[in-house]
């Protein structure tokens, strides 16, 4: 019987009082996929940086091919060949593609001769695992997808056995992640191992041979991927039963709160962003914009959430709304019961070094309740943050604490919970659940559709396909700046979706789904199939 | 202006720009591997003076100059366990070398000499001393070009000759060697020199290390070669300068040659103001020449002259996480 590419031993490390891992015991076999899957804090990275030799595990062994090592530090872990693609890629943006790879694997004092062996051997692993770069570009210059092969090709370069990725796939658009995935197919054909960390079920069910899942430091369960089902996982991962399929019953819409008409952005740079958007949000209903992003939907939450300018008409509750003059900012905005939950909640919606407090009063420090006088009132705004707190289960409960500690989850629940509990008759609100755990997952679409059923309008914008088809109650695809189409979610599916995104009419019936594939992943790019 | 008045003017313009050349690629070895460095003043004054007492002890200039080199070593140590072990703010750190600096050296030196805090004058084999290189007085009656060689060329001490071999070989290392590409990666992204097991501790103390050595000759120039002693802050801000000739040269050898050649002959022009009295016909006053460098270094400063974007990393101490 052949050894395990890798086997872990009882490890076990604790971070003060937090025992980030907690005997954790795996094997992999070579030339498979191993799937590590589990809430974010539930303690991957920090067994994945024990395996690179970043941290120190206060106990426990480590077993390459069945034999003992010591993983000191990273030149350790390189040199038992074991490769990591970091969530965050560690490149040098100055750098050409080709001196990331040497980087730290050159042949000899010079660099030349290092540099030709690099090109050389890329071109080789090019066309053995559909790994291809451009080697003399600059990485600043290149898009993600490409920035995480050369990730990829530097484990590889240093003759990696074993592939280590954490969260791959966060950063990539569906047709990149695709790609992804045949590249990993073709390295565990040729025999490298690979362990793949993410939350998302999908990937795990779609790529792994086996999966172990972990929570709250502990690995609850190792089992075979053929052998579970994305239920079980969930509920694995989180500890209790988890929905996957959000509850919801048939809209009822009243009234047009929000109605846009002919509506233009041109940025900064002179890019014409939208190019004449029609669409109109009711009372009680959800409309969803699909599209991949960069094809307008940021510059049109942006507009209407006040901080970008626009020529045309938007109606708020029949009345129109300033987008020009010196009542487009966000403070008037919501003023006319706007509500804005922003895509980038760690850049736009919360000021990161402030406390949970200070970014639940932000933007409504100026209430009657929260002030005295020309004061702040620290107490008032406390107890609300408290309050919110406990309404949207935000955990730590800790008012004190700066944004930057709470989870992604827990983060997007301290903006929702700003936003919500305003009671805005519209909602804006941009990839909800990006970087977000299942359980959380669960929790914010449930607080959607509540808000929904509330009788408020909701504008949803989501990378995810699947979100949107779950929440939505009328579909509107964006791609270059126009609005492709609507659709029923009832009586429409991933594809024809899918072909509006990538900008194509007609009958979906006349299309391969890998013809779509290949225009997606130049929509939002700027660039020409 | 005559040929001869150019070529003395350019002659200045060499010895004055040598320290700041020195002190400018010292800077761009440590602001590329990511540690600002605001000390080189500090370095430069301490090297300056240790240079001058040890020259004058010993009467061996090269003794001197080791001993410069030891002193700026040193700060430079300081520095680097401040910033580097530490991670301490690099900016106090090198704000309190060049306090520590300016004080000590005088305090020293009044204490050794007793001279008012300067160094006796130096002479003889405790100075650097022009070399005239060959066949330059056998050249120097050939037209236009013989003067060139003599006047321009020739008779420069041996540290300039030291600090213009530099730049070419501070270009080599940086692109065409494996610790240069390391060292840029450090002070760009020192988190992929890390995971590609490397060690970022030691390419920087590395860095600073080499920026410590350059600083040494920097200041044991001034004090042994361009003047003969040392005086109370007599590196004049050539620090701050040399930082403002990097951020003007974008962090690139080759254009850093250029900037402290200009700021070279800013001063040098300020030493002849009646060569602007006759070739411009006016005079100009001569503090307004010696505050041209500066006036040029806010200019530079604010930004006017193209986007200088600094490494990275710089400034930022290197915090393992994932």
């Amino acid at each position: 019987m052949t050894a395990p590419a890798i086997e872990l031993k009882g490890i076990s490390k604790a971070f003060g009082p937090v025992q980030a891992n907690k005997d954790i015991s795996i094997r992999v076999m070579p030339g498979t996929i191993h799937g590590i899957i589990g809430e974010n804090g539930a303690g991957k990275s920090t067994l994945m940086s024990i395996l690179y030799g970043f941290y120190k595990a206060d106990a426990g062994e480590i077993f390459i091919s069945g034999k003992k090592v010591e993983i000191r530090d990273s030149q350790a872990a390189i040199a038992a060949g074991i490769g990591m693609v970091f969530q965050h890629f560690k490149l040098v943006e100055t750098f050409t593609v080709l001196e990331n790879i040497v980087l730290g694997a050159e042949d000899s004092g010079l660099l030349r001769p290092s540099l030709a062996r690099a090109r050389r051997e890329l071109k080789a692993l090019a066309d053995e695992y559909e790994l291809n770069v451009e080697p003399d570009a600059l990485v600043q210059d290149i898009g993600v997808g490409m920035q995480q092969r050369v990730e990829i090709l530097k484990a590889l370069y240093r003759k990696a056995d074993i592939l280590i990725l954490d969260e791959p796939t966060g950063v990539l658009t569906p047709a990149e992640a695709d790609h992804l995935f045949r590249i990993l197919e073709n390295l565990r054909r040729e025999g490298k191992t690979i362990i793949l960390i993410t939350h998302k079920l999908r990937e795990i069910m779609e790529t792994t041979d086996t999966v172990s899942v972990m929570r709250r430091g502990q690995m609850t369960a190792t089992v075979k991927t053929s052998e579970t089902s994305p239920q079980e996982l969930a509920e694995l991962m989180v500890g209790r039963k988890v929905l996957l399929q959000v509850d919801k019953t048939p809209s009822v819409p009243g009234a047009v709160i929000l109605d846009v008409q002919n509506l233009n952005v041109t940025d900064d740079k002179g890019v014409h962003r939208l190019k004449g958007i029609n669409l109109q949000v009711r009372a009680g209903e959800i409309l969803g914009i699909a599209g991949v992003a960069g094809n307008g939907q940021s510059e049109l939450l942006e507009v209407l959430g006040g901080y970008e300018k626009g020529t045309g008409t938007i109606l708020m509750n029949g009345t129109p709304i300033d987008l020009t003059g010196t009542k487009s900012d966000g403070q008037s905005r919501r003023a006319r019961g706007i509500a804005h939950v922003p895509e980038d909640r760690q850049r736009e919606g919360l000021i990161m070094d402030y406390a949970a407090w200070e970014n639940i009063a932000f933007g409504y420090h100026l209430d009657d309740k929260f002030r005295t006088g020309p004061f702040m009132n620290h107490a008032a705004m406390l107890q609300d943050t408290e309050e919110k707190m406990a309404r949207f289960d935000v955990r730590p409960p800790d008012p004190k604490l700066a944004a930057k500690n709470f989870s992604g989850g827990n983060q997007q629940k301290i903006v929702l919970a700003r936003e919500i509990e305003r009671n805005p008759d519209l909602l804006l609100i941009g990839q909800p659940t990006r970087g977000v755990d299942i359980g959380a997952i669960e929790f914010i679409h449930q607080q959607i559709v509540a808000l929904r059923d509330q009788g408020k309008a909701i504008l949803l914008v989501s990378v995810e396909l699947e979100e949107i088809l779950a929440l939505s109650d009328r579909i509107a695809v964006m791609f270059d700046g126009h609005i492709m189409g609507e659709r029923d979610p009832a009586k429409t599916d991933e594809k024809e979706l899918g072909m509006l995104m990538a900008g194509m009419t007609g009958d979906p019936a006349d299309v391969t789904v890998a013809q779509i594939e290949e225009r997606l992943a130049y929509a939002g790019t700027g660039e020409k199939v | 202006m005559d040929l001869m008045t150019l070529l003395q003017l350019l002659d200045s313009t060499v010895r004055l720009a040598t320290p700041l050349l020195l002190a400018c690629i010292a800077g761009l070895y440590s602001e590329r591997a990511g540690i600002f460095d605001i000390g080189l003043e500090g370095k430069m004054l301490a090297a300056a003076f240790l240079s001058a007492a040890i020259a004058y002890t010993t009467g061996n200039v090269w003794v001197g100059l080791l001993a410069g080199i030891g002193a700026s070593l040193l700060l430079s140590a300081i520095h680097g366990v401040a910033s580097i072990t530490f991670r301490g703010n690099q900016l106090i750190s090198g704000v309190a070398i060049n306090f520590l600096a300016a004080g000590l050296t005088v305090v020293i030196a009044q204490s050794w000499f007793g001279q008012g805090g300067r160094t006796p004058q130096l002479a003889g084999a405790a100075r650097f001393n022009p070399i005239t290189l060959p066949f330059a007085d056998a050249l120097r009656d050939v037209p236009i070009l013989g003067p060139i060689y003599y006047e321009l060329i020739s008779g420069h001490t041996a540290l300039v000759y030291i600090a213009l071999l530099i730049v070419p070989v501070t270009w080599w290392v940086l692109y065409a060697t494996r610790f240069g590409l390391r060292l840029r990666a450090v002070g760009e992204n020192p988190a992929a020199v890390d995971t590609a097991g490397v060690s970022v501790v030691g390419l920087r103390f590395a860095a600073v290390a080499i920026c410590g050595v350059l600083c040494g000759l920097a200041g044991a120039y001034l004090a042994t070669a361009l003047q003969a002693g040392f005086t109370k802050d007599m590196s004049a801000g050539r620090g701050y300068i040399a930082l403002a000739a990097l951020i003007f040269a974008k962090w690139k050898p080759w254009p850093a040659l250029g900037a402290t050649m200009l700021f070279g002959f800013l001063q040098a022009l300020a030493l002849r103001p009646d060569l602007i009295q006759r070739t411009l016909g006016f005079s100009v006053q001569t503090q307004l020449l010696d505050a041209l460098p500066y006036i040029l270094t806010v200019v530079i400063l604010a930004g006017f002259v193209g986007k200088a974007i600094p490494p990275k990393a710089g400034g930022e101490p290197y915090v393992k996480e994932r």
